[in-house]
């Protein structure tokens, strides 16, 4: 009987298997495998060591790692209070629901829409010059690059928070001010250790995508933030030295997890015990 | 659970009846069979009232599938499984391609239009003697500039755009081949060098010019010049000419000491099957007038002379996009360069945008 079962058990994961081996493994395998090959197809490990000995990619990594800091801090200090307030509110599905809405809208779209908002021309001039403060060069700035890009992330920071916040049991919030801590202690000893992997969960959904954001860089920052995504596109699309933008790709995995595991659950907490 | 059955099944039935019409749409109009070109083009590379009329005059009905750069139409070539009868390269791919026996050599006999081209863009180092290519457009590189902020005199030349004055004005087109070629006519030198040295001196000489991009940008380019954010651009001929039909105070210049010369070509790539409509086709788009409706369509510089006769005088005429000999002269062709080559112009091409 319990050997049927299991069987059956092994059966369900077939599709995801499949899954898993086609699109997760198959790719990243191929990408490890390419970056060690120089372009006349030579098996090589100069594109590592091209990588770790050249001052501009190194240089490029930094600003991938900063701009994606800076986007995933920004991203959290606006959400986390969102999320909270959010909570709060009566109807929450409806605001939870407008918070998820732009995510269905097309990035480049939404990018598009930033273009024409901060444009010369644009609203946000518009009402600058309104105000007696005259037009600013918005546009390919780094603010607005890191704008666009928070803007872009926040949804996938709030919905990991709030879910974690509603799954916080209010008796916790309550005996810690029945036993007399103020609002603040509450916070910081029970409300926010206790929704901490929610926010673990959002700054993986945020810090990793935002690594590699190259679409944003030109079209807002007008190329004048290079990440790594930059080169990875150059690489595959002009210099055909896809050796060279695997091994970039590489990098970023391993960057990945490495984030994963520093903001990964290290014991297991909460579900069913087993 | 009852509710989301009815939901699958009203969602596969309008599937299926997408399915169908655009399949027997598809039938009314010919696209299945023999009677078919495919041709693998850039976006809106060609006008769509001509191939209605290829169509009614030979009966071959043309598929357009598009492409956004040479690399990527390179490689989907290259992988197999697609039946393109056409293409559309630029010259160095032309070469590129050429080298890995992915193009047929054109049967001249069957080409009757050939006398029409004017012979200084044939027989190009890309392609000698036009074995693989028939020439479609041509263009340049150079300046495009606001009358409303900047005046006529003050950007004849690659070197004006140094001047500083022009601090945070110019947007760059984000191709490190025009880009660091821009810089290397600056030197004297040649846009197809293979000296690290005399490309890491380009490198440094666009570092100087840092200060005066405002972006380095792609297609948005038109867009923005347009709605008149930046004064100066530099970009290729055929962008300029869909800017200045979108803003009457922008105009092109060639800088005269040296530009790019590009060509865009049809070649017949190896995975093509259908002969008859190709040379038809060929034949069709070298026809005079055809040439000329597509050349006032896109608004490129046709390399047809006979076309180009037909044009308006303001066009023909036009310096911008048909500049005068002693400018064609100075204007450099691509070569193909060697991968390693390729990948020194673009390291010091991200090199200059991670300065700026």
């Amino acid at each position: 009987m319990r050997a049927v079962t299991k069987r059956r058990t092994w059966l369900y994961f077939i599709p995801y298997g499949l899954w898993l081996a086609l699109f997760v493994v198959a790719p990243v395998a191929l990408i490890i495998y390419q970056s060690f090959f120089d372009l006349g197809h030579h098996f090589t490990l100069g594109n590592y060591s091209t990588y770790f000995q050249s001052a501009t990619y190194l240089k490029m990594t930094l600003n991938s790692v900063w701009y994606a800091f800076l986007i995933t801090l920004f991203t959290g200090l606006i959400s986390y209070p969102t999320a909270y307030f959010l909570h709060q509110l009566k109807h929450r599905q409806f605001w939870l629901l407008l918070v998820i809405l732009p995510t269905w809208i097309n990035i480049l779209l939404k990018a598009y829409a930033f273009i024409g908002i901060f444009s010369q021309a644009g609203l946000a001039n518009q009402f600058l010059t309104f105000i007696g403060i005259g037009p600013q060069q918005i546009l390919f700035t780094n603010a607005s690059f890191i704008f666009v890009a928070t803007y872009i992330q926040i949804p996938f920071m709030i919905l990991p928070i709030y879910n974690s916040i509603d799954d916080l049991n209010p008796a916790f919030v309550n005996a810690s001010r029945d036993l007399g801590a103020s609002n603040w202690q509450t916070f910081r000893r029970v409300i926010f250790p206790l929704t901490l992997p929610g926010v673990k969960a959002g700054v993986q959904a945020v810090f990793i995508p935002s690594l590699s954001l190259f679409m944003l860089t030109r079209l807002i920052g007008g190329n004048k933030v290079i990440t790594l995504g930059t080169a990875i596109e150059e690489h595959f699309l002009t210099t055909m030295n896809w050796g060279m933008g695997s091994t970039i790709g590489v990098i970023l995995i391993v960057a990945m997890i490495i984030v994963m595991t520093l903001t990964g659950d290290k014991k297991p907490k909460g579900g069913a015990p087993r | 659970m009852k509710r989301l059955l009815s939901l699958i099944i009203g969602l596969l039935a309008v599937c299926g009846l997408l399915a169908y019409t655009s399949q027997s749409l598809e039938k009314s109009s010919g696209s299945t069979g023999s009677k078919v070109l495919n041709l693998y083009n850039w976006g809106d590379y060609i006008d769509p009232n001509l191939l209605t009329k290829f169509q009614r005059e030979t009966g071959y009905h043309v598929n357009v599938e598009t492409f956004d750069s040479n690399e990527a139409m390179y490689t989907k070539i290259n992988q197999g499984g697609t039946h393109y009868d056409l293409a559309v390269p630029s010259e160095y791919m032309v070469s590129k391609m050429k080298r890995a026996h992915l193009l047929q050599p054109l049967d001249k006999s069957r080409l009757t239009g050939w006398g029409n081209f004017d012979q200084q863009f044939l027989n190009q180092s890309f392609d000698r003697g036009n074995r693989y290519s028939m020439p479609y457009f041509w263009g340049t590189l150079g300046i495009v500039y606001n009358d409303k902020m900047v005046k006529a005199s003050e950007v004849q030349h690659w070197d004006d755009l140094w001047s500083p004055k022009f601090r945070d004005k110019i947007m760059l087109i984000d191709s490190a081949r025009d880009i660091m070629g821009m810089s290397l006519v600056t030197l004297h030198k040649s846009m197809n060098t293979t000296d690290p040295q005399t490309l890491l001196a380009a490198e440094k000489r666009l570092n100087t010019l840092a200060p005066n991009v405002k972006a380095v940008v792609a297609d948005e380019i038109k867009m923005y010049m347009i709605q008149d954010e930046a004064p100066l651009a530099v970009d290729w001929s055929g962008e300029a000419a869909e800017m200045l039909a979108g803003n009457s105070h922008l105009h092109y210049v060639v800088p005269r000491e040296g530009s790019n010369l590009w060509f865009d070509n049809l070649v017949i790539p190896k995975t093509a099957q259908h002969y008859n409509a190709i040379y038809a086709f060929l034949n069709f788009m070298s026809e005079p007038k055809n040439a000329a409706q597509n050349a006032e369509y896109i608004g490129y510089a046709t390399p047809n002379k006979k076309a180009k006769a037909l044009l308006p005088k303001s066009v023909r005429d036009d310096q911008e996009f048909y500049p005068d000999q002693k400018t064609v002269d100075h204007l450099q062709v691509y070569r193909d360069l060697a991968p390693n080559i390729v990948e020194l112009y673009n390291d010091r091409y991200l090199e200059f945008k991670m300065h700026h």
